[in-house]
Parts: structure tokens; C-alpha cells; sequence
């Protein structure tokens, strides 16, 4: 996928004005909120959870390569292979050349984020072989042709009818008078479609939401079981996943596995959990000939002992987009790029840059909430703010940004001078602002004016009248 | 979320208090600083309000220019740390105080203490009469329906949710009806409202709409810049709530116009 991030202000302004898209968004606002709330009422340990799967991913980082050797002779030894790539061009070759040693004309996928990070989709498309999504929501927006929008609800931006119309405009071998009224019908619709696929398909790719390093396992977590399908029956599969998705033992991934879909979607677990090893073994039923896994890189190891460090623990829950104002207010697809929401504001600048991805740390209040209910306990805003200070240094900011802060700061530096300068101005506002209390309109109030009124100052400055005179006489005395 | 810093083993009886004002207090709502002063001596407390003080340097701390903020941080320490307490209306300069100024001088030997030191003793306003002086207050009648707004950073950052509105209830004649959305910001944030005036119109109109939506005359909360910024808003789409800080209540200080409001519009 291509990135959009350069365009933040524009895309979100043209998602604020899509009223579709805001009903969505309300309505994912409410309901896994909500959700997470009541599972977590219902696992009083949950905070002791995430302190434990906070530090298996800290151990697990501090010691990232002994456990990705670990995991790599495990594979091995289950009969799969490894593959190591630095790049998304890598991988995707990497993919294309094990496609093509089986002459597969079809794979089937299920999700997964690091597929749309290298842009596996096109570039298979590109060279003949087509890609099948199965996770119903990545079906539905690889028919719209649309990114995801969100990083476990990809196509949560879409309302009922939307999906109609698609499925309407794609199934064209179906009954044009067929009954699509109810989620229901849509879904096995979906699952009709996709059966044959399922069934034909050359190569199975998904991807991993944990790599255990004790046994060589991938762990897949899905509600709809496609996943299963996806690499069982297919005669190759391939998991991609981004090296830091390891996690030293089976009994670490039931700790974060706890906290996982709780956190995201307000299940107690997910309804599919599968851990696969390897090839089918000589007495299994079923399952791949071939197993390989792409463990990718792509910008990953250069954070690793920055302050961007903790940002690697992410286990993709999506609880932070979940509960983040501004992700409500813009959705996914406006941060440009496959991750979004606070998670990706962070994670975005530290894959492509933050010369590319300017917009995305500043576009945040700070509010704090992501931390509060991001089960990894990742300081969001404090990597938010380290993004805003290496851009600061290396002047990425506007020159009139630049300016202006300069200008408080020096002034905040100097008591005498600020209150010189600032004491004649707020009497001035003051003055100018006590016919309505407020200015609809003020020269360099710039972008706080228009969408709100700015209220005037009172008067003179709190410090000066106190020290002037008998304490609050000028603000008490008025009006009594 | 980071435990606030615990009030002193053994405080003095009638401790010495180092208001800090906030910048937004001082310069656009002096009757906030006034109320602030008459709570605090109501509640046993000696204030002073030093001349030298200006801004807990958060715009630019949050922008990323972290040696101004150091610099500003060094200069707020220097003006208070001979107090017995700071203490300032609004949780997200207390915050600032308390949480960010350790973490911008760890580098810093000789000032690293320092920060800490002062970052212990720093209180928001509310969270400080409630928990370290226990104050009693008494505020006059006030017949009015009111709504409370949490801001982010006392809310997140110090923990502050139960004293407002246990204070709030002393007042007489003041119903509390609590809005759907009392945590969610309101789109300030300092400087993003101005650098993203559209996505922070889209959270604020979210906000006005809980607001309204509790059918309260009076918003209230603990920090003057979610305040400006929501009061604009209520008085840009023509709403009659009024907005004001926590403080002017406590303190039964509400003869000045609210927030955004002229003379006439309260007469
Ligand atoms: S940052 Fe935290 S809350 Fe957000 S997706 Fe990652 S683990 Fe989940």
C-alpha cells in the first residue's frame, strides 16, 4: 500500500465530511469500548495481566536475537523453513519465488497488517498470481479495492448497505433479486464465494500474531476460523510476520493472549486460536507440505534501543484506535497509511520516517487515553512527544510554528519582559472584547477562531492586580 | 497512569503556599487566580503569588523543543521551590510540574533533584484542598444544574475525579448531572486545537453535544484552556450554558461574567 501520509489534513477533512463514515465511526466509539469495559469487570486480575504480558514482551525485546535464533532452529526442526528479510521488497519476493516453485495461480490470505505493509496484494497480482482475502472485512475491501481502516476491523468504516452494493456489483453469476437485507445473508454470501477458493487455492498466507520461540509455533487468532482453512488446506503455507512478534514460551502466549482480545474486542478469548508447527507431520490428516516463514524486518531493528523501543510490544489489539477522540473524529484511512490510530502515529514515522509521516504525532491532544487502555501498557504520548522533538531538531516544522513558540518561549524566559509585553495586550483584548465577552473573529487567533469563538480576557493580568493593590479588589469590587 | 505524588508525611498546620497562577489564568481569567487565593486561605494556607513566574513551558514541551522547556522548567523551580507547597488551578500545569519535569532534567545532574523535589510538593487546586488540607468548605447557595468535565491530564496524569465533585457537593443548591462522555476530551490540547482546527471542532461538537444533552446552565471543570475551548464552541453554536472554572464556585465567586460572556449577557 502506498503511503498517504503526507496528505493527513486533507484526508481527514474529507473523512469529517462523510456522514457514513461518522455514523460507523460512532458506532465502534460506543461498542468495543464498551465492551472491553465489561470484559475487563470480569477478570478482576486483568491489570496484574498486562503488568506480566508487559514484561514477557520487555525480556523478549531486551534479548530479541538469542529468541529469534531460538525460534529459527525450531522451525527447522519442525521441518519448516525460514526466511530473513530486511525490506518489504525482500519479502515480497521472497513470497513470489516460493508462489511460483508451485506454480500457484491462486493464494488465499488471511489478514494480516504486515501483508498490507509490503503491499503483497498488487505485487502478486503484478506477477500473475491472485490473491484471495478470506477474513470477511478484508474480502469486502479487496473488492472495494480500499485499504483497511482499521487494524482488526478493517472494514469497520463501512455500513450494511455499503457492503451490499458491493457484493451486488462483484457476484454478478448470482440472482440479481436475491435478498441481502441482513447481516446474515451477507455473510454467506461471503462464505459461499469463498468456499471454492478456499478449496482450490495453490498457497495458503497469513499472517502471526505471536511466534513462539520454545517450539517454533505461529499463533493465529481469527473469529471466523478462516485462518484454519486458509493454511490447512492449501499445499504451501507461508506466514508472514514482523520479527518482533516473538515470544519466548507457550505459557508467555497464554498470559498475552489474555489480555489480547479482551483488550481489542471485549471477548473473554477469540473464537478461533490456532497454533501451527511446521509441515503436516507423516501420520497427520491434513495440513501443507510446506511451511515457510518470512520474518521481516523493515525498519524494526533501528528501534530497538531508541525510546521508540517500548512501541515494539504492541500486540495489534487495536484498543488504543478503539478509544482514541481523534481516530472517532477521522478514522483510519485519513493517517495514510496501514496503521492508524495512536499506535500508528507512533509506529507510522518509525517504519517510513517522520520527514514522511510529520502530521501524524502532532495530530493528537495528548490526552492519554491510548495508555490507559493499552493492555501493553505502551507510553503512547511520551514516544508521541519524542516523534514532535526529532522533528523539532531536525526543523520539520512550519518556519511560522518555529517562529511563534520561539517567541513565547523567549518571553516565558524573561518575567520582566513577558509581562511588559503581555500586561498592555490582554487590557487591550480586554477592551476590545467587553462588548460580547468573546471575538468571533481576531488577526493570528488563526485556527482557534471559525470553529469557536475566542473568549476575551477579563482585564489587566491576575498577577499584576494582585500585586497592585488590596487582593482581588479590582475583580471583586466589579459588579457588586 | 502514574500515582500522584503523595502529600508530605508531616505538613504543616498553616503551610506556605506557592500559587502558581498558569499562564491562561493570569492573562485571559483573573478571577480564577482570585478565587484560587481565597480558597487556599480559607482552607489555613499562607499565599504568595511570585511576580517572577510566566508559563510551566508546555507548548513547548509539547511541541518538542525540549531545551526551552528545560529552561522554563528550571526557571519555575528556581521561583517555587521554596515553598511549602505549589499549588495551580488547572491539572494539566500541575501535571506538567509533577510529572514532566523530572522526566525533561533526569539528564541533568545538578537540577534532577531539584525537579523532583518540587514535582512532590506540586498540587492542581481541587485534588490539593481535598486531599492534603481536607479542607471544609462552605460556599454560598447556588441554585443551578451543573455538569463537570474531566480534564485529561488531572484526570490521567493525577488521579483527580472524586475531590471536584465531592467538594461540588457542598455546595448548596448545586444538582450534578454527569453528561455520557465526562473523560473524553474536549479537543484542546493546547496547541492542536490550532493546528488542527477542523478535527478539533469535530471532538468539541461532540463534547457540546453531551453537554447540552445533560440540559445543564453551568459547565464546569478544573482547567481554563478545555474551558475556553468548549465555552467558545457552546457560544459559537449559540448556546445559553455558561462555562466556569471549578474554583470560582468553591470559592462562590461568580460575579464575574462566565467564561466567553459580556456584562449583559449575564444581567
Ligand atoms: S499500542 Fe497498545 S492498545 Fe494500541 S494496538 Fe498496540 S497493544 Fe493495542
Amino acid at each position: 500500500m502506498e503511503t498517504q501520509t503526507r496528505r493527513f489534513k486533507q484526508n481527514a477533512r474529507e473523512a469529517m465530511a462523510d456522514g457514513q463514515l461518522a455514523q460507523a465511526l460512532t458506532r465502534l466509539g460506543e461498542g468495543f469500548p464498551l465492551r472491553r469495559a465489561e470484559a475487563i469487570d470480569r477478570l478482576p486480575e486483568f491489570d496484574q495481566l498486562r503488568d506480566a504480558a508487559k514484561a514477557i514482551k520487555d525480556h523478549t525485546l531486551a534479548h530479541l536475537d538469542l529468541y529469534l535464533e531460538q525460534y529459527e532452529s525450531k522451525v527447522k526442526e519442525a521441518g519448516g523453513h525460514v526466511h530473513w528479510c530486511r525490506t518489504g521488497q525482500d519479502a515480497r519476493e521472497k513470497i513470489l519465488e516460493i508462489c511460483r516453485s508451485v506454480n500457484a495461480k491462486t493464494v488465499t490470505k488471511s489478514k494480516s497488517m504486515i501483508g498490507e505493509e509490503i503491499a503483497i496484494n498488487d505485487f502478486l497480482e503484478e506477477n500473475g498470481v491472485a490473491p484471495i482475502e478470506t477474513d470477511l472485512g478484508e474480502y469486502i475491501i479487496q473488492l472495494r479495492k480500499e485499504p483497511p481502516s482499521h487494524i482488526i476491523a478493517p472494514a469497520v468504516h463501512l455500513n450494511k448497505g455499503q457492503v451490499e452494493d458491493t457484493f451486488r456489483k462483484a457476484h454478478t453469476n448470482l440472482d440479481p433479486a436475491r435478498n441481502l437485507d441482513d447481516p446474515k445473508s451477507l455473510l454467506e454470501e461471503a462464505r459461499v464465494e469463498l468456499r471454492d477458493k478456499f478449496l482450490n487455492a495453490d498457497v495458503g498466507l497469513t499472517g502471526a500474531n505471536f511466534l513462539i520461540a520454545e517450539t517454533g509455533t505461529n499463533v493465529l487468532v481469527t473469529n471466523e476460523g478462516n485462518a484454519d482453512l486458509t493454511y490447512s488446506l492449501p499445499r504451501v503455507h507461508i506466514v508472514i510476520a514482523s520479527l518482533e512478534k516473538v515470544i519466548p514460551t507457550l505459557e508467555d502466549t497464554a498470559t498475552v493472549l489474555r489480555v489480547l482480545a479482551r483488550s481489542g474486542t471485549g471477548q473473554d478469548i477469540t473464537v478461533y486460536t490456532t497454533f501451527c508447527t511446521g509441515p503436516k507431520r507423516p501420520d497427520d490428516l491434513d495440513g501443507p507440505d510446506e511451511y515457510h516463514v518470512i520474518l521481516l524486518d523493515n525498519g524494526r531493528t533501528e528501534l530497538v534501543g531508541t525510546e521508540f523501543q517500548e512501541m515494539l510490544r504492541c500486540i495489534r489489539c487495536g484498543s488504543c484506535l478503539n478509544h482514541c477522540p481523534v481516530y472517532h473524529a477521522i478514522g483510519g484511512h485519513a493517517y495514510g497509511w496501514v496503521y492508524s490510530g495512536p499506535m500508528g502515529a507512533v509506529l507510522i514515522p518509525g517504519l517510513i520516517g517522520i520527514h514522511e509521516a510529520g502530521d501524524l504525532p502532532n495530530a493528537s491532544t495528548l490526552c492519554g487515553k491510548c495508555e490507559t487502555v493499552c493492555p501493553m501498557r505502551i507510553p503512547l504520548p511520551k514516544m508521541l512527544r519524542a516523534w514532535r522533538e526529532r522533528q523539532y531538531q531536525r526543523k520539520g516544522n512550519s518556519a511560522a510554528a518555529r517562529w511563534a513558540l520561539g517567541l513565547w518561549a523567549a518571553l516565558a524566559k524573561r518575567p520582566k519582559l513577558y509581562r511588559a509585553v503581555t500586561g498592555p495586550l490582554m487590557t487591550a483584548l480586554a477592551i476590545l472584547g467587553r462588548k460580547r465577552g468573546r471575538f468571533k473573529w481576531l488577526p493570528l487567533a488563526g485556527g482557534w477562531t471559525g470553529p469557536r469563538d475566542l473568549p476575551a480576557p477579563q482585564g489587566d493580568s491576575f498577577i499584576a492586580q494582585y500585586h497592585k493593590g488590596p487582593v482581588g479588589a479590582v475583580v471583586r469590587s466589579k459588579g457588586q | 497512569m502514574t500515582e500522584y505524588a503523595p502529600a508530605l508525611k508531616n505538613p504543616p498546620t498553616s503551610p506556605e503556599v506557592g500559587l502558581f497562577a498558569t499562564c491562561l489564568v493570569d492573562l485571559m481569567r483573573p478571577s480564577v487566580g482570585f478565587a484560587t487565593v481565597k480558597l487556599l486561605e480559607d482552607a489555613g494556607c499562607r499565599v504568595s503569588v511570585p511576580e517572577a513566574q510566566t508559563c510551566c513551558g508546555q507548548p513547548a514541551y509539547n511541541s518538542g523543543d525540549s531545551a526551552d522547556a528545560r529552561d522554563i522548567a528550571k526557571n519555575v523551580i528556581a521561583v517555587f521551590e521554596g515553598f511549602d507547597y505549589v499549588v495551580a488551578p488547572s491539572g494539566s500545569c500541575a501535571g506538567m510540574i509533577s510529572h514532566h519535569y523530572p522526566h525533561l532534567l533526569k539528564d541533568d545532574a545538578a537540577w534532577k533533584a531539584r525537579a523532583e523535589a518540587l514535582a512532590a510538593k506540586t498540587f492542581e487546586l481541587v485534588a490539593f484542598l481535598a486531599d492534603v488540607m481536607q479542607a471544609d468548605i462552605s460556599p454560598p447557595d447556588l441554585g443551578v444544574t451543573a455538569t463537570y468535565h474531566d480534564s485529561c491530564s488531572g484526570l490521567r496524569e493525577l488521579g483527580i475525579k472524586a475531590q471536584p465533585r465531592a467538594l461540588l457537593g457542598k455546595v448548596g443548591g448545586l444538582t450534578l448531572v454527569e453528561g455520557d462522555i465526562p473523560e473524553t476530551c474536549c479537543g484542546f490540547g493546547g496547541l492542536f486545537c490550532v493546528k488542527y482546527p477542523d478535527i478539533s471542532e469535530k471532538m468539541v461538537d461532540a463534547k457540546a453535544d453531551d453537554i447540552l444533552a445533560t440540559g445543564a446552565d453551568l459547565l464546569l471543570a478544573g482547567d481554563l484552556g478545555c474551558l475556553m475551548n468548549m465555552a467558545g464552541r457552546l457560544k459559537g453554536r449559540g448556546a445559553s450554558v455558561q462555562a466556569r472554572h471549578v474554583a470560582e464556585v468553591l470559592a462562590g465567586m461568580t460575579d464575574q461574567p462566565a467564561i466567553g460572556e459580556a456584562d449583559e449577557d449575564t444581567a
